[in-house]
């Protein structure tokens, strides 16, 4: 159980001991504890990517998981991702996709596209 | 010729930023000038996270930090053209540009912000060996044609260059459906975040290949295939180590370059950063009311630290407007990047001006660890911080009270020393 | 995406096969009804043809069925010029490419340099077509519209024992015809400030000149397609027949037949004369390896710099181009593969060793791009001009290695008044018009002129690259002329967005896209340069 991470939460990077235990060494901030204990219990990562969305200027509209989602269903999500299209405007925050792939987090445009 | 207070050339977030801060120390005649379709400038197309955590504490897309940066600039009804084109600037202020509406102009300023940003060093900088087809490929610029485009330039990819935007790319690419067979690295470390190490290429079981060149670019028209090699001390390519790997994109991920050649072109004096040598306040050595801030002066490694340096930048440009920056020809402090220091900003520290503490940017020539930071004014050690790590990555900026820096001028060198000699 | 806007339009074409009966060859596609290639609807997304068989469908106005008079094989400098010198006759003469642009071999890739010709042995053809080209160049330059520059040339010695060479070439341009002043070595320092303080003295040159040689082929070009010839590119030649006294030239693409057939092929020049008869000469290629820097640091030299030649050539200059680039080059040495262009390490340190020698203090951290291009060697060590052996209406125009590109527009002469006029009736074409029609070129106008092409039209104003600040008008006018610009490289060649310190970072995703919609294919089929060489692989979405 125990292991070497690097620490993903800020461009920081620190690297990180966790025991068998999951007593933490290495993180500046309690953040990275936690980042820790939840990359050896269940590791979970944000995915930033785009959906079509046709408008005037952009043939695509990026989008995020307002959440971070669990790492093994980041490309089952991709496939959903990749089912959708947009129809301007879309404004930051807008929810694209509800609970993505039952994963309880929600994918949410990260950009105003107005037409 | 009309006049305008302050011109800043380039909309992304370094020159938003300058412009909401000159604005709120009291300057309304801005004109900011962007030459792309929208404001916010490479941020566009940077649509992972990470942003923001030191200025807006909250991570952000790209797109999420950049929206906020436009919308100050909106609130306060900052006047930008879009889709303009800064053609001249001249040492005397006057700003030429043009675009489809207003046809071509030059505009006397009375203080100019530089915030052109960068431009990727790419396969014709480094002269990689080989043929070159189509298929060898900056990184950003794979990035722009996948986030803004919705066209992926490849099924199988290598990357030259372990640099964040490489890294990004490689996961993005990645989850897109394209297969990453690897990133070579010059150098013996990464040049990436830690943080894209991991979730990046760890993460998808991508190889770094340290101490690894592109040794032979195949394919006449298309790219067919590459070839590795690992490097000597020298960064030569040691025969024998040669590795083929047969892919369609060579993506490169090889250093930005300040995008500063509109400076350069006027004469304003530059560093060893390609950006202007600037004072305390980003402000040129030689051409007083020409400000630089962002990555036409140095490359960042954070949007945050670039937005800081605008601020600096635009807050600088109002005090010169309005007077309060002194034109003193009195003694100043020449910095030296010394022993294992790469680059030092700002050049020059104009000590009639500098505020309470002076801000010196650094990076490291190569990793270390267990060193100290030294400062020396003229020889002697003002001060020095033992730093357990430090990378060549990421820039350090460093706090320098006035009051150590004397008043007779002369140079301010920043050095690594091994903490074993002390 | 849809194909909204565009109509299918079929076109066909009818050959003469080798077998006598009529063949058919389509090329059928979406054309645009909105000829304003900003219009928003003309990207298919399926379109039916790949884009070598698009490229053939732009030959224009091409009469199959009709014999040629003349078939030229090779759209290089050479090509370009025969044709030009061509077109001003009741002629139809037909160029064949293989490549999918004019010039995109040896004449692309070479110092670009119109020598003064002082150097080539005298009563050679190189010394009698370098000193002819170079006194037609001003004035094809201005009926072309190609950048040129009389800037002269310096041959620098830097050892004594140099100095008795200096003599002898300045004997030798005597004997050519060629005005030559041997200077001191502070009459150098003068001219070139960053000249090496061991400079012994140098020969001075005033009739050299540099030009941009991607607008001197493709204008010429333009200018023979506007005066009636045409152009098939994306065609290699893959045999060649003589029966009932004409030819029958077979490509990839069909035959066409013609009285007579030029072969101006460049390196492959031997390989194509070999298709007729058998041959006693050979081209082997001679790889010339290059540094580009970018236009910073003027002045940094003010003439061409030459070290003092040898048998592998001219050595290793020091140039401006007509862009304000500094070209640092070329290498020699022989290799196999007509089609190396590759680089390499050691041999651009040596380059860059010799250079130095030169001019020390050149800004190698300027860089922007290397390359290598191929010089067309004949193993008979003089340019090969005259009709084969056994066809005197099949005429070689071959080896045609430096100082080539300055020859091209004397031999191009030569060899329509003397070689083709004997065999074919040249009646002079009323309409001919040496010129090619103005082009705009944004970065070398006043502000006043700027001002004055954009408020006729906007697009002047609207800038596609930022290094070498070219417009998208400037971009449109090159799609709109008759010579076929078909790729993201060709357009960088005509107008040279993509050239500059990012190379086409910032501006590719834009021409490409024009590019498209001027095509009307797909942004996933248009090519950097070769067929096979697109840039994007596929929507991700």
């Amino acid at each position: 159980m125990a292991r070497d991470l690097t620490c993903i939460i800020c461009p920081r990077g620190c690297h990180l001991h966790i025991d068998d235990n999951l007593n933490v060494t290495g993180n500046f901030c309690p953040r990275g504890a936690a980042y820790a204990k939840q990359e050896v219990l269940d590791p979970r990562r944000t995915l930033t990517t785009t959906v079509r969305c046709k408008s005037q200027l952009l043939e695509v509209c990026p989008v995020k998981t307002n959440a971070a989602m669990p790492k093994d269903k980041l490309f089952e999500a991709m496939k959903a991702v990749n089912e959708v299209t947009l129809t301007p405007p879309v404004h930051i925050g807008d929810i694209v996709i509800k609970d993505l792939c039952g994963t309880g987090v929600d994918l949410v445009a990260t950009r105003d596209i107005e037409k | 010729m009309e006049t305008r207070d302050l011109v800043i050339i380039g909309g992304g977030s370094a020159g938003m930023a300058a412009a909401v801060a000159a604005y709120d120390k009291g300057i309304r005649d801005i004109l900011i000038l962007e030459r792309t379709e929208f404001l916010g400038g490479i941020l566009n197309q940077c649509i992972h996270n990470g942003f923001g955590l030191t200025h807006f504490k909250e991570e952000l897309t790209g797109p999420e930090f950049l929206t906020r940066f436009v919308k100050q600039v909106q609130e306060r009804g900052i006047e930008y053209k879009l889709h303009t084109n800064v053609v001249a600037v001249t040492k005397d202020k006057k700003v030429s540009y043009v675009n489809a509406k207003d046809g071509a102009i030059t505009l006397q300023a009375k203080a100019i912000v530089m915030a052109a940003g960068c431009y990727e060093r790419n396969a014709g900088a480094i002269g990689i060996p080989g043929e070159r087809p189509a298929g060898v490929i900056t990184a950003g610029q794979a990035q722009l044609y996948l986030n803004e485009y919705g066209y992926l330039v490849g099924k199988k990819v290598f990357i030259l260059g372990s640099g964040d935007i490489g890294l990004i790319m490689a996961r993005r690419m990645t989850l897109e459906g394209a297969k990453v067979l690897g990133v070579a690295e010059l150098m013996p470390y990464s040049n990436g975040l830690n943080r894209n190490i991991q979730q990046c290429l760890i993460d998808f079981n991508i190889p770094l290949y340290l101490s690894h060149t592109v040794s032979k670019i195949i394919g006449k028209g298309k790219l067919e295939a590459i070839e590795i090699s690992q490097v000597d001390e020298k960064f030569r390519p040691i025969p024998g180590t040669e590795k083929r790997f047969d892919v369609d994109t060579l993506l490169l991920s090889i250093g930005l370059i300040p995008n500063n050649d509109l400076l350069d072109k006027a004469g304003v004096a530059k560093s060893s950063t390609r950006g202007a040598s600037v004072d305390e306040h980003m402000q040129s050595i030689n051409a007083p009311g020409i400000f630089s801030c962002g990555n036409v002066l140095h490359v960042h490694d954070l949007v945050d630290y670039v937005v800081a340096e605008g601020a600096v930048a635009g807050e600088a440009a109002a005090s010169y407007l309005q007077g309060t920056l002194k034109e003193s020809e009195g003694p100043c402090l020449e910095t030296v990047a010394g022993e294992g220091i790469g680059y030092v900003v700002p050049s020059r520290i104009n000590l009639a001006n500098a505020g309470e503490n002076v801000e010196l940017k650094f990076r490291v020539r190569k990793p270390s660890k267990n060193v100290y930071v030294t400062y020396s004014l003229n020889g002697q050690v003002l001060k020095k911080t033992l730093k357990p790590a430090i990378i060549p990555s990421e820039m350090e900026i460093a706090r320098l009270p006035r009051n150590l820096l004397g008043e007779e001028g002369g140079t301010l060198t920043v050095s690594l020393l091994a903490k074993e000699e002390n | 995406m849809d194909a909204g806007g565009g109509s299918l339009v079929t076109i066909l074409y009818l050959f003469c096969f080798e077998d006598g009966i009529l063949g058919a060859f389509f090329a059928f596609g979406h054309l645009c009804d909105d000829k304003d290639i900003l219009g928003t609807n003309c990207i298919p997304k399926n379109r039916a043809f790949p884009i070598h068989v698009l490229t053939f469908s732009l030959l224009r106005a091409y009469n199959g069925a009709h014999m040629k008079d003349i078939i030229i094989i090779g759209a290089g400098a050479i090509g370009a010029f025969l044709a030009r010198n061509l077109s001003k006759y009741e002629l139809n003469v037909l160029v064949i490419e293989k490549e999918n642009d004019v010039g995109d071999a040896t004449s692309m890739a070479n110092s670009a340099i119109v020598h003064s010709g002082y150097d080539p042995v005298p009563g050679t053809n190189k010394a009698r077509f370098n000193v002819e080209g170079n006194k037609l160049f001003p004035k094809i330059c201005e009926e072309l519209d190609v950048e040129f520059e009389q800037c002269g040339s310096l041959t620098v010695a830097t050892e004594p024992k140099q100095l008795e060479m200096l003599k002898e070439l300045a004997r030798r341009g005597e004997l050519n015809g060629v005005p030559t002043k041997l200077l001191t070595p502070e009459e150098v320092k003068a001219l070139e400030p960053n000249i090496t303080p061991e400079v012994q003295g140098a020969l001075l040159c005033p009739t050299a000149g540099i030009v941009n040689p991607f607008t001197l082929v493709a204008h010429a070009f333009e200018n023979a397609l506007d005066n009636g010839v045409e152009l098939a590119l994306g065609t290699t030649v893959t045999a060649i027949r003589h029966e009932n006294g004409h030819y029958q030239v077979q490509t990839d693409k069909g035959t066409f037949e013609a009285k007579v057939v030029i072969n101006a092929a460049g390196v492959a020049a031997d390989h194509i004369a070999s298709l007729v008869e058998e041959i006693d000469w050979s081209i082997q290629p001679r790889k010339g390896e290059y540094y580009v820097l970018d236009h910073y640091a003027p002045g940094l030299v003010n003439h061409v710099l030459f070290p003092l030649p040898s048998e592998k050539g001219k050595g290793i200059l020091v140039t401006m181009t007509t862009a304000g680039n500094y070209l640092v080059g070329p290498s020699s040495e022989f290799v196999d593969d007509k089609d190396d262009h590759s680089t390499d390490l050691p041999t651009l340190a040596n380059v860059r060793a010799q250079a130095t020698n030169m001019v020390p203090k050149i800004p190698f951290r300027e860089q922007i791009r290397t390359f290598a291009g191929l010089r067309a060697t004949p193993s008979t060590h003089d340019f090969i001009i005259g009709p084969s052996k056994s066809h005197e209406d099949f005429i070689n125009v071959a080896g045609i290695e430096s100082p080539g590109l300055v020859s091209s527009p004397a031999i191009g002469e030569y060899v329509v008044e003397h070689l083709v006029r004997p065999l074919l009736d040249l009646k002079p074409k009323k309409s001919y018009n040496p010129c090619v029609k103005k082009y705009v070129t944004l970065s070398r106008l006043s502000e006043e002129q700027k001002k004055e092409v954009i408020a006729k039209n906007p697009h002047y104003g609207e800038m596609i690259c930022n290094c070498e600040k070219v417009s998208l008008g400037e971009i449109e006018d090159v799609l709109s002329r008759s010579l076929p610009t078909l790729t993201i490289k060709a357009i960088k060649k005509r107008t040279r967005a993509g050239f500059g310190k990012c190379q086409g970072g910032f501006c590719q995703p834009k021409v490409l896209f024009l590019l498209a919609k001027h095509l009307g294919v797909s942004p996933l089929e248009v090519l950097y340069d070769r067929s096979g060489s697109e840039i994007l692989d596929k929507e991700a979405k």
